[in-house]
């Protein structure tokens, strides 16, 4: 039952700024189906990193191990940039904290959602649009919206819409920077069940970044803790808030305010 | 089917001068299946602290905790998460779920994340909610809306939902009125006969007399202060 590969295994990523730490030395395995959060403070890395295991930022040094659906496990620093490119639109996936990063505001949802399924070769305007409405309605968009704009949308049903355009291509490997960041709570809560249900059905793995530790109790199997641009603690979600064993950490979780 | 060899756990408080706090030490203790066995001792005692370690969202410092021949001291995340979706269940004080979730699809989850139809979780679930006395126009509705003991009757059907072969129960009975504690006994009951091991913290001594067969007191891991 338990799989014997991971699906990314992340070695010694570096990346700085000049003198400055950006990420440094990380490491770690994610395997199928599950969800990791990395958490810690503005500045502690964790974008940092994301973008390096994404492929929006080259790491100085390190190496990206990618259980490819072809080949096997292959480095993705090493590949050419066609076949990573391929590898961003179809297996993987990147859910921006803010959706006009993440689609295209002056494209119609459906064209959004459609866009993705022409990039990897679809080309049936019908079974398209048929697709796209599918998508709208997984991620509760009435499907009468689908020649809307996103600007037309309110934050919560263009990050709704960003995810559909992310997940048409059946990704296994979703990247989400703060994907509920900007969002007011009653929204969060509603995306949260969502990406939960998408994660499940789907099988999805996951890499979650985010400065909310209740969203990462929520979603995240595992977490890491990120200051200054290393780990300083990582394991399973609720051991890791539950019982705190870094300085950090314990001070991060003590600072929570309890509603 | 839960082995604890000789366990011991301090907590280290960074943030308060890097005071360590020794709280249970040469902890050892078996429960096998079909048998429900009873954490004894006084408020403190750490009660709750050793179950949380066997659950997992404890760190155990030394020692051995087997459930169905994993070491939950020494697993990989990955190892313990598989745990308790097929092995290990749960029933905590607390019910943590994400907001507007219906209660219904709460109960049904653990069942969900195995794979089982969303229309089989359901029913199930439903067939749970009935039994524990939850009116039928609350399952659409999140728990977090709910009464204290509507919120213990949802954390015990989900804990119930699948027939896992170790549980872990953190007072159960507390905070049900008579009929509904009845429910629960015998949940607990039925689970013993079809071989589940249970441990178990019960203040209510006449649920403790009938489920446990026997206790095991937990002062004496304790750590002199």
């Amino acid at each position: 039952m338990t799989p014997q590969t991971p699906l990314l295994s992340v070695r010694g990523i570096t990346r700085n700024y000049g003198a400055r730490i950006g990420c440094a030395d990380v490491s770690f395995d994610l395997w199928p189906g599950e969800v990791m959060g990395i958490v810690g403070e503005s500045g502690s890395g964790k974008s940092t990193l994301l973008s390096c295991i994404a492929g929006h930022l080259t790491p100085d040094t390190g190496s990206l191990i990618y259980d490819t659906r072809a080949d096997g496990p292959r480095d993705v620093l090493a590949m050419p940039e066609p076949e990573r490119r391929m590898l961003g639109r179809t297996d993987w996936a990147f859910v921006h904290q803010n959706p006009r990063d993440g689609l295209r505001m002056g494209v119609s949802a459906g064209g959004n959602v459609g866009e993705r399924l022409m990039a990897v070769g679809a080309r049936h305007y019908g079974d398209i649009r048929a697709q796209a409405t599918d998508w709208l309605e997984r991620v509760e968009i009435d499907a009468g919206r689908i020649d809307d704009r996103p600007r037309q949308f309110s934050g919560g049903m263009q990050q709704r819409l960003q995810i559909a355009r992310n997940l048409v291509t059946a990704p296994r490997l979703i990247f989400m920077d703060e994907p509920t960041g900007g969002l007011d709570v009653s929204v969060q809560a509603r995306l949260l069940d969502l990406l939960r249900g998408l994660v499940r059905q789907m099988g999805l793995s996951a890499v979650i970044v985010t400065h909310d530790l209740a969203v990462v109790r929520l979603l995240a199997d595992r977490i890491m803790v990120m200051k200054d641009g290393r780990v300083v603690e990582a394991g399973l979600t609720d051991q890791v808030l539950d019982d705190p064993q870094h300085a950090y950490t314990q001070l991060l979780v003590s600072s929570v305010l309890q509603v | 089917m839960i082995v604890v060899e000789n366990v011991s756990k301090n907590f280290t408080l960074h943030n308060q001068g890097g005071i360590v706090l020794p709280v249970i030490t040469g902890a050892s203790l078996a429960v096998a299946a079909g048998q429900c066995v009873g954490l004894a001792g006084s408020s403190g005692a750490g009660k709750s602290t050793l179950m949380r370690m066997i659950w997992g969202n404890y760190r155990t410092d030394s020692g051995r905790i087997l459930v169905g021949g994993t070491d939950i001291a020494r697993a990989e995340p990955r190892q313990i998460i598989a745990l308790r979706r097929t092995t290990l269940g749960h029933v905590s004080q607390f019910l943590r779920v994400v907001p507007r979730v219906p209660a219904i699809d709460v109960v049904a989850e653990p069942l969900l994340t195995q794979g089982t139809a969303p229309d089989v979780a359901r029913a199930r679930a439903a067939a749970l909610l009935t039994r524990l006395n939850i009116p039928e126009h609350l399952w659409s509705l999140s728990p977090t809306t709910f009464s204290g003991g509507e919120q213990q009757r949802v954390n015990i059907a989900r804990g119930f939902i699948h027939p896992w072969p170790a549980l872990l129960l953190d007072e159960p009975t507390a905070s049900l009125d008579a009929g509904n504690r009845e429910v629960v006994l015998t949940l607990i009951e039925e689970a013993k006969a079809r071989g589940a091991a249970i441990l178990g913290i019960f203040h209510d001594e006449g649920a403790r007399t009938r489920v446990c067969d026997r206790l095991v007191d937990v002062s004496r891991f304790a750590v002199a202060a």
